[in-house]
């Protein structure tokens, strides 16, 4: 009788481990996709105002693009943010490495505008609002590697379901 | 008929076992070798053996660290060159948001932003760091180094520590 029982707890911890490692493995799966192909992100704020909404977009976000170095400007990324390396922002990118950019300094109360170059390994950001948005205007150009992905498609809401891409006009 | 299984299930467990060592190395720890001699005596002491080259000091990256990024004076850190995004460095963080670094070339004091740290080599005669590019974001910290691995002999701890004759909170 007792050894009867025992197998039957070895098999049940056999069963057990083997459900776990596969839950194990799923989680791998996910985070290797999450980290290396595709990844999906809640935005909200102001700071691109026409482009996504104020209370909350769902968006898709690649990172085949930023690793092989294809961002370009006019795309929409997800950037680490320089001031707090807790929080993800969406921008776009205005500028890359050796371009010139022309910025409005301070558009509420001024129109003066500055002109600079982005250096090597930086990008340029900018929100689409530039009335509300802390971006390269605030913080200066940021390094290529705090970019985190590129958005290319929306998810929610299911009315504007469909691709993101360069600048709407 | 056979050869095409037993092929099929050692293509599945390499596909595992890369998935969770890619897991693990990216949430977790990992492995990584230390080049050039910017953070000598900490890494790579001697570069010119008798053979003329030597085996380059390998260390333990622990990642935890980077879901609350908190970080303290004297951590070695890895993370990517500001410059150049494919480019890991491995330096000494010597300040943090708030503090007041003295650069001991020129003699002005620098602030250093909110969400940036300032860091430098041990080695201060070669070593490419915020003397050359200021501060950098925290965001690009990649993990930070807590042993020594290899070789055996250099097996061990990395100290948390300051370098003597540096300031840095008011």
């Amino acid at each position: 009788m007792g050894l009867r029982n025992l197998k039957q707890w070895k098999s049940f911890a056999i069963e057990a481990l083997n459900q776990s490692f596969l839950v194990a493995k799923f989680l791998c799966f996910l985070h290797v996709t999450n980290t290396y192909l595709c990844t999906v992100a809640l935005t909200y704020g102001p700071s691109m105002l026409p482009t996504l909404n104020l209370t909350g977009d769902l968006v898709l976000a690649e990172k085949i693009s930023p690793r092989i170095g294809k961002v370009g400007p006019g795309d929409v990324v997800l950037v680490r943010s320089p001031v707090n390396p807790r929080r993800v922002v969406t921008k776009r990118v205005i500028g890359i490495e050796g371009d010139s950019v022309t910025y409005v300094v301070d558009p509420k109360n001024s129109d003066r505008s500055d002109t600079i170059v982005v250096p090597k390994g930086h990008i340029w950001i900018e929100g689409d609002n530039i009335y509300d948005s802390n971006d390269s205007r605030k913080f200066g150009a940021v390094p290529y590697g705090l970019l985190q992905a590129k958005v290319f498609w929306r998810v929610l809401p299911p009315k504007d379901f469909g691709p993101l891409g360069q600048r709407a006009k | 008929m056979g050869s095409g299984n037993i092929l099929w299930s050692l293509a599945k467990n390499y596909f595992t076992v890369g998935l969770i060592g890619l897991t693990i190395s990216d949430r977790y720890a990992s492995v990584v070798p230390v080049r050039g001699t910017s953070m000598s005596p900490t890494f790579n002491p001697q570069t010119s053996t008798f053979w003329g080259s030597s085996i380059d000091d390998c260390v333990l990256v622990e990642k935890f660290c980077l879901e609350k990024y908190k970080f303290s004076h004297g951590d070695v850190v890895v993370f990517s060159s500001p410059s150049n995004h494919k480019e890991r460095l491995i330096k000494r963080i010597i300040g943090l948001p708030g503090d007041w670094i003295g650069t001991p070339h020129s003699h002005d004091v620098v602030k250093v932003p909110e969400g940036h740290c300032w860091v430098e080599g041990d080695n201060s005669l070669s070593s490419m760091d915020s003397k050359s590019f200021g501060p950098i974001p925290l965001g690009l910290i990649n993990g930070r180094v807590t042993h020594i691995v290899w070789p055996p002999q250099r097996i061990g701890e990395v100290e948390t520590r300051m370098p003597q004759g540096r300031f840095s909170s008011f």
